[in-house]
């Protein structure tokens, strides 16, 4: 139900671009209008996501330790599973962020042995690999789509997108030739959703919210592969659209483009402007992780509570029974001294 | 704010990469695709097929003319207006499009597209 409610919600986004953008013929709003409302709301709630982030505070060493802390010399150290240092600690974010090595350490629970072999059923944990390697097929596609993209965002096209756009269709397949990104991205977000499908114990843990960025993502990834391999329109009309929209021009005259632009255009606009608010804007919270980017100096260094202010006196428990026994009494709470045993200490 | 000056530093790269279009093109005139120069009047007055599906569907077309000539040795093509021309992109196509840097060139280097037509053929000589 989880998933279907996501996707229904997915397919009332399509045919709200269709009903507008098609049928209503408001080309300005769903070209320009609603993209730079996502685009504030974007980048006004993401920083706002982060600034709130910093404000927390964070005043012990929490990171998750996987491997042997710095000790001994003669035992050897686990640098970038248990770093010590800001460099190694550097290393251990840079090898998370970009290569997705706590994924790499995914484990599954296997059953193995059975009654008939006249072996006890025991549990075994097996390394699996395939979530590791789905994420990044996925997020590194996505990647190459959204840098692709600005080949009609700026004007005159960078060199480096070019040799961007030469190894993307390097194996000519089609007019016009086929992005690997592309396929690669629509590939990766169907297996990551197959996974929420499939695997028992994820589906039962799978919330809407964990359904409805993988089918808004399959929904943007389908609309622009229709739109460039079938459902063509004229791309230098598109180039106008997107170019007065990062030249935050609104004088363009949008006409002669077709609806599964506008769908398309729509679709990431809902996703930019929910992703701070989602699972999503673990993009920004990777780098907060007060379990990932801090070394692990807790012996090694005096750490100081900043909440050990000199002038907030101690309220031991004795003194805060003193100052509420009758009351505590009244409510029947229990106490370490009667009325009687507190008179008969203080007259001593 | 507890390490600020990091987080800031951080945002402020964040916004400079997700913000590029914006600084790439502040400042910047309108943008207007580019104008191509037109076979004259007096060559041809329309194109094989109308306009907005050329825009659209040249390349499919190209691509369905080089297999269609290729692998089937079929080379007639019946145009819109029921005439016939020859599938072939220098006979027909450059016949009136005769500047490949005043008309193909012009989309093609605006949206980053290097077809490869021009690995096998050749482009016809550019009037200096």
């Amino acid at each position: 139900m989880n998933a279907l409610y996501s996707l229904f919600a997915v397919f009332a986004l399509v045919v709200i671009a269709l009903v507008g953008a098609g049928a209503a013929g408001m080309e300005q709003l769903f070209g320009l209008y609603i993209p730079w409302l996502a685009i504030a709301v974007f980048l006004v709630g993401f920083v706002a996501k982060v600034i709130g982030w910093a404000k927390s505070p964070v005043p012990f060493r929490i990171p998750t330790t996987a491997g042997q802390m710095k000790s001994h010399d003669w035992i050897r150290h686990d640098k970038y599973d248990n770093p010590a240092t800001a460099g190694q600690t550097f290393v251990r974010m840079a090898l998370e962020v970009l290569l997705f090595r706590s994924l790499f350490r995914n484990l599954t629970a296997q059953r193995f042995g059975s009654a008939q072999d006249g072996v006890d059923v025991k549990i075994r944990y097996a390394s699996a690999k395939w979530l590791w390697l789905f994420a990044l097929i996925f997020h590194y596609s996505f990647l190459v789509v959204f840098i692709r993209h600005w080949r009609l965002f700026l004007d005159p096209v960078p060199s480096a997108l070019l040799a961007l756009e030469y190894a993307d269709t390097f194996l000519q397949i089609g007019a016009p030739a086929l992005y690997m990104s592309g396929a690669a991205l629509a590939l990766g977000v169907s297996l990551l959703l197959l996974r929420r499908f499939v695997v028992p114990q994820v589906r039962y843990i799978s919330q809407p919210a964990d359904y409805f960025p993988l089918f808004l993502i399959l929904g943007v990834a389908l609309s622009g592969i229709l739109m460039r391999y079938w459902a063509k329109t004229d791309i230098m009309a598109v180039k106008e659209v997107t170019m007065a929209l990062f030249s935050l021009n609104p004088a363009v005259h949008i006409e002669g483009i077709g609806v599964v632009f506008f769908v398309h255009v729509f679709l990431v606009s809902c996703l930019i402007a929910y992703l701070p608010f989602s699972k999503l804007m673990h993009m920004g919270g990777v780098f907060l992780s007060p379990t990932r980017n801090l070394p692990n100096d807790s012996r090694a260094r005096y750490h100081r509570n900043p909440w050990n202010d000199p002038n907030v006196k101690a309220h031991s428990y004795a003194a805060y029974e003193d100052e509420f026994r009758e009351k505590m009494i009244e409510a029947g709470l229990p106490v370490e001294k009667t009325l009687e045993e507190a008179a008969k200490t203080e007259a001593q | 704010m507890y390490d600020g000056g990091k987080i800031i530093a951080g945002l402020i790269v964040f916004l400079g990469i997700v913000g590029f279009p914006f600084w790439y093109n502040a400042g910047s005139a309108g943008y207007k695709t580019p104008e191509l120069k037109l076979p004259p009047k007096s060559k041809a007055t329309e194109c094989i097929e109308a306009t907005e599906w050329m825009r659209a569907e040249h390349m499919q077309l190209l691509n369905t003319w080089r297999d269609s000539v290729v692998r089937e040795g079929n080379l007639e093509y019946t145009t819109a207006s029921g005439s016939h021309v020859e599938m072939s992109l220098q006979k027909s196509c450059m016949d009136c499009h005769d500047s490949k840097k005043d008309f193909c060139d012009k989309c093609h280097t605006a949206a980053a597209v290097e077809p490869y037509c021009w690995d096998c053929h050749i482009a016809p000589k550019e009037e200096k």
